[in-house]
């Protein structure tokens, strides 16, 4: 890559001399669009009415952005974009694949719906205190993420998206917010440290941080180098960020603490840039560790999953059941990390991507149930159905959905895992799936049955709801539940498109040429 | 040199997990700021410790004298110095207002957020 000693007018060993062509400056469009963004939405944060006007229609760009780089990818496959026009590996590379273009078109679209619900859910002095401008930072650091081919970077992005996730969630103020913001700060600290200590030595390793160039290199070192020491430590710090069991304890701390718009962004987003990580560095780099690994992960699948269910299935509190769903579902992403079959993985993706649309959209419809006046309190809720059937009808879908059952989204992943953990053998871990879904339609069946269907219970007890959470009802936030429902209904009934996407993307994480060929041209024609 | 350094960087850690295990906040930031310097010194030492060797390649080289130190550790550490020294300062007044807020820096008497005396859900219909 450095080649030989050249005369110094030679610039093109150094420099990628071909002009960017016009379509490749949408890889690096939506960070910029969205730090751009933020950075207008601070200066005018005291505009509180102007902000949903600015941060709306801009998420709605930010959608067509990712939506049109998906396009490409789909298209010209993967495309890559080195940063100050320096060769790699020693430039900073976004190398965007299909992977990367699907989960940043969700989260995209994820944003826009927290956009349009946070507009009646985030009151004025919450706005002042910055809403919309962590919104579209958030959405920087998520979609960094997604996009960047440089592990050192990868790092950077995840950095940006916690410290946006802290302001979010200490937003309001209430004590019971920094309670949960205390937990959950530290343990991602330490995971965000254990991820860097990790890249410190993956450089000492390797000497380089870029992905194309680890995957080339990674067979050459296999006999010499503790790989092993490498990946089980990325592992632990993916799967702490990912909230896996045994390192999930910051989430059930608090996720229910923040506004629920604040909440629905997390649950539906933040543990899945951790599952794209291990997809990532795992399932594409390192992928002979990951088959070492493979009985370890799936044991923490396993775990993750039934305990999570379990955990939703023991709470009053449809919130705090809510965040122990999320835990569940991410068992269910790291059995397809652990199988690493072409089916294993696609089933992986594709869940991901619907569990990002389904929990932002349970967190919504929990946010509007209480609003109608039924709380957050199963104890004490009831008769939604009565106060509006429509609701009440969207949040069935959803958990429908989420359980699992057709014909919604959740239905054909768990078809692809369940089918590709028996290919193997894995009887117990295609019985933890399916026990996984039994359980999960226990748990939103009766909450739908107490909080939906049996009449308003007389006893109203002590405790009385924040005042905050029983803003009424808009337009906005019932069409942003709506949106999302309409995709986990559109993706289930018609699922060829999404599947086809999710195999794809699988097959370009088994097979990394295409993926080594985007970042280095001149090598693969050689 | 570069042993010592390891030792050192294993000292810091044992003691930023040390302070972790407490139940107080404060000590568990210090243990946060001790930590990321660990792992600062950690890549320092990765990218070689040497003496005043410019890590400049001759016109006649194509690689870094095996005597100079690697550059990018550096800019690595001056990246990461810049995150946790924001991130220690927010974690410290975040831990302040709860301290104010809930009036213990106790992390097991924060039980606001997940309640002792938590009800079951309904068990019948």
């Amino acid at each position: 890559m450095a080649g030989k000693t050249a005369p110094l007018e030679d610039l093109s060993v150094a420099y990628v001399m071909d002009p960017v062509a016009a379509a490749d400056w949408l890889i690096p469009a939506p960070v910029v669009w969205c730090l751009l963004i933020g950075a207008l939405l601070v200066m005018l944060r005291k505009r509180t009415a102007l902000q949903p006007l600015i941060a709306i229609p801009a998420l709605a760009v930010l959608a067509l952005m990712t939506i049109g780089l998906l396009w490409h990818v789909v298209v010209n496959g993967t495309v890559t974009m080195t940063m100050g026009r320096w060769l790699p590996p020693f430039g900073i590379s976004f190398t965007v694949d299909l992977l990367s273009a699907f989960f940043a078109v969700t989260s995209s679209l994820v944003a826009l719906a927290a956009g349009i619900y946070g507009r009646s859910d985030v009151d004025d002095s919450s706005r002042r205190y910055g809403f919309y401008p962590f919104l579209l930072l958030i959405m920087a650091g998520i979609i960094g993420a997604f996009l960047t081919g440089d592990i050192f970077n990868l790092y950077v992005w995840f950095e940006v998206l916690l410290i946006s996730s802290f302001g979010l969630l200490v937003l309001g103020s209430r004590p019971v917010q920094f309670d949960g913001a205390v937990k959950y700060a530290f343990l991602n600290l330490i995971a965000t440290t254990l991820f860097l200590v990790t890249t410190g030595y993956l450089y000492g390793l390797f000497g380089t941080l870029n992905m194309a160039d680890i995957a080339i290199k990674a067979s050459e070192l296999r006999g010499t180098a503790p790989l092993m020491t490498l990946v089980t430590l990325f592992l632990l710090a993916f799967a702490m960020k990912a909230a896996a069991f045994p390192v999930n304890f910051w989430l059930p701390a608090s996720y229910h603490t923040p506004r629920i718009v604040v909440s629905a962004l997390f649950g539906g987003l933040l543990t899945k840039v951790g599952i794209y990580a291990l997809l990532r560095i795992l399932g594409m780099l390192f992928p002979v560790e990951r088959e070492e690994l493979s009985f370890l992960i799936a044991l923490a699948a396993a775990l993750t999953m039934i305990l999570g269910v379990i955990g939703a299935l023991a709470q009053n509190d449809i919130r705090r059941a809510m965040g122990f769903l999320v835990i569940s579902g991410i068992g269910v992403m790291m059995a397809g990390l652990a199988l690493g079959s072409p089916a294993g993985l696609s089933g992986a993706i594709l869940y991901a991507a619907h569990s990002m649309v389904v929990m932002t959209a349970l967190y919504f419809a929990v946010g509007i149930g209480a609003r109608l006046g039924g709380g957050f309190r199963l104890s004490e809720a009831g008769g939604l159905y009565t106060r509006n059937a429509m609701v009440a009808g969207l949040t069935l879908v959803l958990f429908l959905s989420v359980a699992g059952l057709p014909p919604f989204s959740g239905f054909w992943p768990k078809i692809m895992l369940v089918k590709a953990s028996l290919d193997v053998g894995a009887w117990w871990l295609a019985g933890a799936i399916l026990m996984t879904g039994l359980l999960t339609t226990i748990t939103v069946g009766r909450i739908w049955a107490l909080a939906y269907w049996r009449p308003m219970p007389d006893t109203v007890s002590g405790e009385a709801p924040d005042e905050r959470d029983l803003s009424p009802l808009s337009m906005g936030a019932t069409a942003a539940l709506g949106g999302l429902v309409a995709i986990t209904a559109a993706a289930g009934v018609w699922p060829e498109p999404v599947m086809a996407l999710a195999q794809e993307a699988a097959r370009g994480l088994l097979d990394p040429s295409a993926y080594v060929q985007s970042v280095f041209p001149v090598e693969a024609t050689q | 040199m570069e042993a010592l350094f390891a030792v050192l960087v294993g000292a810091l850690f044992t003691v930023a997990f040390y302070l972790f295990l407490s139940k107080h906040i404060i000590r568990i930031l210090m243990g946060a700021a001790i930590l990321s310097n660990g792992v600062n010194l950690l890549i320092f030492t990765a990218g070689r410790v040497t003496r005043e060797v410019p890590p400049v390649i001759g016109a006649d080289a194509d690689v870094l004298a095996a005597n100079a130190a690697n550059p990018l550790p550096q800019a690595l550490i001056l990246t990461a110095i810049v995150i946790s020294f924001s991130f220690f300062a927010f974690l410290l007044v975040l831990g302040f207002r709860t301290f104010q807020k809930l009036e213990t820096d106790r992390s097991d008497e924060m039980r606001l957020a997940e309640p002792v005396s938590e009800p079951s859900p309904p068990l019948g219909y």
